[in-house]
């Protein structure tokens, strides 16, 4: 699938140079672009097609009391979104706008990202976008620039790894915990240079949601995109969005979509295979996310020097079992896991029950959308009365660029995606985990197995 | 872009692996609309705890980082690229990088050079054991030599010669304006647009 979008993208190809390719959708938000922006103007250039770029701000948001943030540096590059957008005719869902929110999760609630496309943004969770058969990676500001000004990106071909998931989740097991069993098991540089292909009983059985967290995950196997075959799953979720084609538009692109799905004989240049009725809740123990083992584990020896620097970091010893380790914080949030459905999830394990004394806890749905849905069905009353904080959407803790941080040296149970050094707040530990494993933690004190928090 | 012909300079040895681009220019610098400045916040955490490799005074001025495998993984900001430049940094060579690291480094003017892990490994002893060797790196001969260290790299031809000639690929791209307006006028009309 990935070389059939990649060939239906070809602007120009010499031998000898990367392939110079079209771009459908380019995703702007505030913290990537503003250099690119800038260096238009310096050279007399313009977007060249800002009906096919979007933006949002959701980086460096605060997630209570709106605009002005306090933050004036944060509010400063704010403005400077606002002002590119406004100069170059960009169509933008800044703060208070109904439909702001994290990139990853409004480009496929307004139904902008769909299968077929090739999809960019200057973030590397675009990966995201590929759960709907879709070919997307982030870039870095140069290529945001050259895409703003040429609605095209030049890029070698990269090699196909298959990633087949069979089997029955087991209870308690979700789509994050098949990300983070995936990481586990290719390590963090397992599929550098690859696009991932995503397939198998497990992952067909998947919600549109939960393939985009699986594919959201991608970036941290240290593959740039990920994807999977757009099946009725993915119709159903589209139709009707926004942005979705409609009427005859819609029977014609259906019958495109189905014409992307990977050949039965095409060959991959790897393949991984994973059996899900053996995975668990996972949990990562390092500062990297291939540093996971099931709940019911310990914290491994070190194998390596790496793995020596992430045990001092995180303060842990070998040998100490994972449902002993007390935290301090709880973050339900980021593109990986702030939809609807995580936020579901994560409730119906929090009902009727309380944040442990020591621990502050906080849900960040990912868009303004999300938010308004989870209170339309009550789900907010839920966390609040339990003592959690409920936010505006934004990507918050996840990366700590706006007011939501870790202190030095304190532990938080995380639903986001990377457990890097000081990635949540400096000297801040940080335990990846999937939401109802975060609601649990945050109610029992410790982590703990949700499946045993359950049955309780 | 500024040109990347041949640089000499002291080679710094960052003896991890996966050092990922939130360890080299952490968050609250990425809040600048600037494309400079981010040289004092390059490795900003690390070198806060305290005796820092890097920050020894026979490293100063280093224009070579040598460093572990998977260097650059994580983010895609490209701040971390912009940070080792503004540090003075014009090369990384490790075993491997993340993608999107290499691929900005490339775009920015910073050569990123890929060598097999025992070669990097010496070069990490060498600049340990005999801190302030200097090395040559020859992009256009695709050759590095000194403080007894010499090998040839392999590198894209493309951004070879993107950075050779210090080229705009912006520009090389709008020299094609025929066939990317060819292009767009075959995209069918029911794909989407923001508006």
């Amino acid at each position: 699938m990935a070389a059939k979008i990649w060939d239906d993208h070809i602007v120009a190809a010499h031998e000898g140079e990367p392939d110079l390719l079209y771009v459908d959708l380019h995703l702007v938000h505030e913290v990537t672009s503003p250099q690119a922006f800038e260096s238009l103007r310096m050279n007399n250039r313009r977007v060249r097609r800002p009906d096919l770029t979007v933006a949002t701000m959701d980086h460096d948001v605060p997630t209570r009391g709106g605009r002005p943030a306090a933050d004036q540096i944060a509010e400063r590059q704010m403005s400077a979104l606002e002002e590119n957008c406004r100069r170059e005719g960009i169509a933008l869902y800044g703060m208070g706008h109904a439909r702001q929110g994290i990139v990853h999760v409004i480009g496929p609630e307004l139904g902008l990202t769909q299968p077929g496309l090739l999809i960019v943004c200057g973030d590397s969770h675009t990966s995201t976008h590929g759960a709907f058969g879709a070919l997307a990676f982030g870039i870095g500001t140069s290529e945001v620039e050259h895409v703003l000004a040429t609605q095209c990106l030049r890029q070698r071909r990269p090699k196909t790894m298959a990633v087949t998931v069979d089997g029955a989740l087991p209870l308690g097991v979700t789509a994050k915990d098949v990300a983070l069993g995936i990481i586990a098991r290719i390590g963090v540089e397992g599929g550098r240079g690859h696009v991932l292909e995503y397939r198998g009983s497990t992952i067909r059985g998947l919600s549109m949601e939960g393939r985009m967290t699986v594919c959201n995950m991608t970036i941290e196997g240290g593959a740039r995109a990920g994807m999977v075959v757009p099946d009725e799953t993915t119709f159903a979720y589209l139709k009707g969005r926004p942005h979705a084609p409609r009427g005859e538009h819609w029977d014609e692109a259906v019958v495109r979509w189905k014409t992307l799905a990977t050949d039965a004989d095409a060959a991959f240049d790897k393949d991984v295979s994973i059996d899900a009725t053996r995975l668990e809740p996972y949990v990562t123990w390092g500062t990297n996310p291939g540093q996971a083992v099931p709940v019911t584990g310990s914290v491994p020896n070190p194998a390596t020097e790496t793995d020596e620097r992430a045990l001092a970091y995180m303060a842990l010893e070998p040998g100490t079992k994972i449902e002993s380790i007390a935290i301090d914080r709880v973050f339900i949030g980021s593109c990986t896991n702030a939809r609807l459905e995580d936020l579901r999830l994560a409730a119906t394990v929090v009902r009727g029950q309380t944040v442990h004394p020591k621990v502050r806890a906080m849900v960040v749905p990912g868009s303004a959308s999300v938010k308004q849905q989870a209170e339309a069905e009550g789900l907010d009353a839920i966390f609040k009365a339990a003592g959690f904080e409920w936010r505006d959407a934004g990507c918050s803790m996840c990366l700590g660029m706006n007011p939501d941080i870790l202190g030095p040296g304190e532990r938080c149970a995380s639903t986001s995606n990377r457990n890097f050094e000081g990635r949540q707040g400096a000297g801040g530990r940080t335990h990846l985990v999937s939401p109802p494993m975060a609601a649990a933690a945050a109610i029992t004190g410790h982590l703990v197995d949700v499946r045993e928090f359950s049955r309780n | 872009m500024q040109p990347f012909t041949r640089v000499t300079g002291i080679v710094a040895p960052l003896d991890r692996a996966n050092v990922d681009t939130d360890q080299i220019i952490p968050k609250q610098f990425l809040k600048r609309i600037e494309r400079s400045g981010y040289g004092p916040f390059l490795f900003y955490d690390w070198r806060r705890s305290g005796d820092f490799i890097l920050d020894r005074p026979e490293y100063r001025g280093a224009a070579v980082l040598v460093t572990g495998a998977n260097f650059g993984c994580g983010s895609s900001r490209e701040h971390a690229a912009w940070s080792l430049l503004d540090a003075g940094f014009r090369t990384v060579i490790a075993p491997s990088f993340g993608d999107i690291f290499k691929s900005n480094s490339f775009r920015c003017g910073l050569l990123p050079v890929e060598l097999p892990e025992p070669q990097v490994a010496e070069l990490i002893r060498l600049a340990t054991e005999k801190p302030g060797i200097e090395v040559i790196i020859d992009l256009a001969a695709q050759h590095i030599a000194g403080g007894g260290f010499e090998t040839s790299f392999g590198v894209d031809p493309f951004y070879r010669e993107c950075l050779l000639n210090g080229w705009d690929e912006i520009a090389l791209t709008l020299r094609q304006e025929g066939q990317i307006a060819r292009y767009e006028s075959t995209r069918p009309a029911w794909l989407p647009i923001s508006r």
